[in-house]
């Protein structure tokens, strides 16, 4: 396997490391942790303001919630998806503050104050975005379970401007898993997308 | 208006995929409803001595914990394959939450419910749990108890034709080797969820499943409930690949929690416990020999091998399907054993049988034509039987011969030396590899409902599955063409046991089957429609018969005179009719006994090897496809693209890794267990023959799973091309190179 393509997600677990390790390490207790309360305290509330396509919510959360988790379970944003919730997979890409993170991996109370943009944000009213509608177009897609993923990953790779050949995009979307197999598709929808942009300038 | 079946439509769902609208099983929200979370066993046998539950039951925002303690009883399932009549699909038998007994580690043991995720999941990890454990057998050499099925698929387990083992000795040129494949894991990207609600003794279920009428059956049986007492939808699944074919327990877990709360769950598995409690695909050990004469005639053909099972299920891997059906010879020996291990039942995955078996009858294919000095195109050429090879049976459609020919030129393969190691790109080894595929045709029962409407739109029904194959596109095609209508004009309902019965999707046999019961109630439509017009005045249809007219133009009309017609409005406004439908229930004929149907393929590998690091690169892949006509060009390349990836991950990453001490699996997730990903999959190509089986519904043939049969081989012969190294242990990986001896250099 290819090392980690997407400097994006290093660079954002390092901020997660540095700000919120204390709340992070509090929601994986796991077996191996002592079952007394943590100093904070399961489920007590804390209010987060979250700032999604464009939308505020005043929200009241539990500390230790995903941003992922907040999108599906309290904002009922279920565009995006649950795959592996380790960040492993991609489905839950989002893209905070135009940069592409996995929503799994990342506190909902972090992101206070950050614009987060989810597959519901992507088209503009009917009108899809660019490569909503290349995904279509190339098939991009077969179950369409990591597609929302796979589309806000395009959406940052593109923005990031890194990748121009066909190797460079494979590459660079390799942090998001298709187990249908629509890599080349997806390639193809982004390379065309790329392209199009690149001529319109 | 031409036909919508060949053409490369886009996907009728596709913006619902795209814009995030299409709602998957977990994406159900009910009033009330609360967060399940299972806890799973820690070893692999035994029984549970103790359940600690007090520390999670004060947790916050906990419902209840639900153990064989306080678990509703439930009765016991109905496992897949023990009935040919019911839609049975209990993937174990072992009674979870219903007695204290522990059957592999990973088993669900208890299920936690709060009101939200996180608090379930908090309290899940409070729960303790003592054992009394007892020593396993988990490992295809242990002492679990080895024999023979009596079906495998609802065929002989042993086929023997001639003498195999005589001509082995007797042969002019020969090969017989062992190869071994891994156990798999599905990985389809959504775990599996479902959201249950009981509403008095009627229970509506939201499950990701491949088969909603199993799950209700399953259902039904577990809590005693009438069939029609149980309603599950399923609309989108996020991926099957077979392991949401059965009723895994996370259906009947979420209904027992929401009976216990008295609120609906919601209960999803995590990506652990998707390993843990539903099964893959069993590993196998399987011995090829060939034997030919000099001229390349195969004299012999043997396959045998053993595969597991478990204690709580018999699932048979039938990974010799291939050898049944692919090349003449005179001599033939087919057999198969099971052992019985400790451990999740193993289940259908992509290609059951087919897959892994083709890596080693493949393999070995090309290791006989290495003996042979024979290049193995031309082998397999030369061994094309002209009927089915065990079942003497005539061949319904059989291209198999025009498929690797239409692969090797696409793929270019007449560039290719014979010598290993003889092909290089700078310091890289250069490797061509090719390898048949094979997959059966498959057909089921089925039924659909069909209605036409005065607006001159139609709506088809048929509680069938949509997991990425484009159902609902391919079968709006079909009723398109039927109905003479575009496609716009077309909807197609699936997913719901409202809909009217369909069979598991899987076997590819899904396509077929509901176009054929498609085919019928179009057919019952036209007569209902012509009841409306033939007896009246001043209709062009008046005295007609339903063979004397035909769909056309949003319409009826004479068959000799297309335009002596009427619109469904003109016939539905002068009854006072809004709509008319038919339904139909269609089963299989005895085709499939007077004929040997099959599809076939060719695979076609151009790998890059680095000779210091033993990593392998795919640079090329073509398949090339006999799989009858092709419905939608687009999503049925999709299908063979998405087939062969799946086969490139099963040749060089995948592979569950078992503790053979604890039964635990040590790579249950995405990172250590390496699928795919964008950087290991080049531009995929996939052509097909095309011809129409005269035999088929549509004469088409499913294609959801011949695309990952022979890609491992493919790959491992590419390899052996490369670097003149056999691996015949999946995965490929740069350890199993760097240490393999170079063989027979010639």
């Amino acid at each position: 396997m290819p090392p980690d393509p997407d400097p994006d997600r290093r660079d954002f677990i390092q901020g997660v490391a540095a700000g919120g390790l204390g709340v992070a390490l509090l929601s994986t207790a796991g077996p191996g942790v002592a079952a007394a309360d943590p100093p904070t305290g399961p489920g007590r509330a804390i209010p987060v303001q979250l700032t999604v396509n464009g939308q505020d919510h005043a929200l009241t959360l539990d500390p230790r919630i995903s941003l992922l988790d907040a999108l599906r379970e309290v904002l009922h944003l279920t565009g995006t998806k649950k795959g592996c919730d380790h960040g492993q997979c991609g489905a839950c890409t989002v893209l905070v503050d135009g940069r592409r993170v996995n929503a799994c991996l990342t506190l909902a109370a972090s992101v206070a104050g950050s614009p987060v943009r989810t597959v519901e944000g992507l088209a503009t009213g009917d009108d899809l975005h660019p490569l909503q509608a290349a995904f279509i177009k190339h098939d991009a897609f077969q179950c369409g379970y990591c597609t929302p993923g796979q589309l806000c990953s395009a959406v940052g790779l593109l923005k990031e401007a890194h990748a121009t050949t066909d190797d460079e995009v494979r590459e660079q979307m390799s942090g998001n898993l298709c187990r249908c197999g629509a890599y080349p598709n997806v390639v193809a929808a982004v390379q065309e997308v790329r392209l199009a942009a690149r001529d319109a300038r | 208006m031409t036909p919508a079946v060949g053409k490369p439509l886009d996907r009728v769902d596709g913006r619902q995929k795209v814009t995030g609208t299409a709602r998957f099983a977990a994406e159900y929200d009910l009033p009330g409803l609360a967060h399940g979370v299972i806890v799973t066993s820690t070893v692999a046998k035994g029984r549970v001595t103790a359940f600690d539950t007090a520390a999670a039951e004060r947790a916050p925002g906990v419902l209840a914990v639900v153990t064989p303690k306080n678990a509703p009883k439930l009765r016991p399932t109905e496992p897949f394959g023990s009935s040919e009549t019911k839609p049975v699909a209990g993937t174990t038998t072992a009674p979870v939450l219903q007695s204290d007994q522990v059957f592999w580690y990973g088993q669900p043991i208890a299920v936690v419910v709060a009101g939200t995720l996180d608090q379930a999941k908090y309290a899940a990890h409070l729960v303790r749990v003592t054992y009394d454990a007892k020593p396993a057998e988990l490992t295809l050499d242990s002492k679990g108890r080895v024999f023979v099925p009596d079906k495998v698929q609802q065929e002989e387990p042993e086929i023997t034709i001639g003498d195999a083992e005589g001509a082995l000795t007797a042969a002019a040129v020969k090969m017989d080797h062992t190869y071994t494949t891994p156990q798999h894991n599905h990985n389809a990207i959504e775990p599996h969820a479902t959201v249950a609600a009981w509403d008095g003794g009627k229970l509506t279920v939201y499950d990701t499943t491949q088969f909603v009428f199993g799950v209700r059956y399953d259902l039904a049986t577990r809590f005693g409930l009438k069939l029609d007492d149980v309603r599950v939808l399923a609309p989108f699944v996020g991926g099957g690949f077979g392991g949401k074919g059965g009723a895994w327990p996370q259906a009947f877990l979420a209904a027992t929690a929401a009976k216990v709360v008295g609120r609906p769950v919601k209960l999803v598995l995590g990506r652990d416990q998707v390993y843990a409690c539903v099964g893959g695909r069993t590993p196998t050990r399987q011995r090829v020999a060939l034997g030919a004469d000099a001229g390349g005639k195969l004299t012999t053909l043997i396959h045998t091998g053993r595969t597991s099972t478990s204690t709580t299920n018999t699932f048979t891997e039938q990974f010799n399907f291939p050898a049944r059906h692919l090349y003449a010879s005179p001599n033939i020996h087919l057999a198969q054993e099971l052992i019985e291990l400790d451990v999740c039942p193993p289940t259908f995955m992509r290609g059951p049988g087919e897959c892994p078996g083709t890596f080693a009858l493949e393999s070995g294919m090309d290791e006989l034509a290495v003996a042979l000095k024979l290049d193995p195109v031309e082998l397999r050429l030369r061994n094309d039987p002209d009927k089915d090879p065990t079942r003497g049976t005539p061949f319904s459609l059989r291209k198999y011969k025009e498929a690797l020919k239409l692969g090797a030129e696409k793929f270019g393969w007449a560039r290719r030396t014979p010598e290993p190691g003889s092909m290089k790109d700078g310091r890289l080894l250069v490797g061509l590899g090719v390898a048949s595929a094979f997959y059966p045709v498959y057909r089921m029962p089925s039924s659909a409902r069909v209605e036409v409407t005065a607006a001159g739109t139609a709506l088809v029904q048929c509680g069938c599955q949509e997991m990425g194959m484009g159902t609902a596109t391919a079968q709006a095609q079909i009723a398109a063409d039927l109905l003479g209508l575009p496609v716009d004009r077309v909807k197609f309902e699936l997913g719901d046991t409202a809909l009217p019965f369909a069979m598991v999707a899987g076997g590819s046999s899904q396509t077929i089957s509901v176009a054929a019961a498609v085919t019928a109630a179009v057919a019952a439509l036209k007569t209902a429609l012509l009841a409306l017009a033939e007896k009246a005045d001043g209709s062009p249809l008046k005295g007609l018969k339903a063979a004397d007219v035909a769909f056309r133009d949003g319409g009826l009309a004479r068959a000799d005179d297309p335009k002596a017609g009427e619109s469904f409005g003109a016939i539905l406004a002068r009854a006072g009719r809004k709509a008319v439908d038919a339904k139909a229930e269609v089963k299989p004929g005895d085709e499939a006994k007077k004929l040997s149907m099959q599809s076939y393929g060719a695979q076609f590998c151009e790998v890059r090897v680095d000779p210091d690091f033993g990593t392998v690169r795919i640079k090329r892949f073509v398949g090339a496809f006999d799989v009858g006509r092709v419905i939608n060009a687009k999503t049925a390349r999709s299908q063979f693209i998405g087939g062969i990836t799946m086969g490139l991950g099963m040749a060089l990453l995948e592979e569950t890794h078992r503790d053979p001490r604890t039964g635990r699996l040590v790579n249950a997730d995405l990172a250590e267990y390496m699928v795919p990903v964008h950087a290991d999959v080049p531009a995929l190509e996939a052509y097909w023959v095309g011809d129409p089986d005269p035999h088929t519904p549509m004469g088409a043939h499913g294609i959801g799973e011949i695309g990952i049969t022979g890609v491992a081989a493919a790959v491992a012969n590419a390899v052996y091309h490369a670097t003149g190294k056999r691996i015949r242990d999946l995965p490929i990986t740069p350890e199993r190179l760097m240490s393999a001896a170079r063989e027979s250099p010639r």
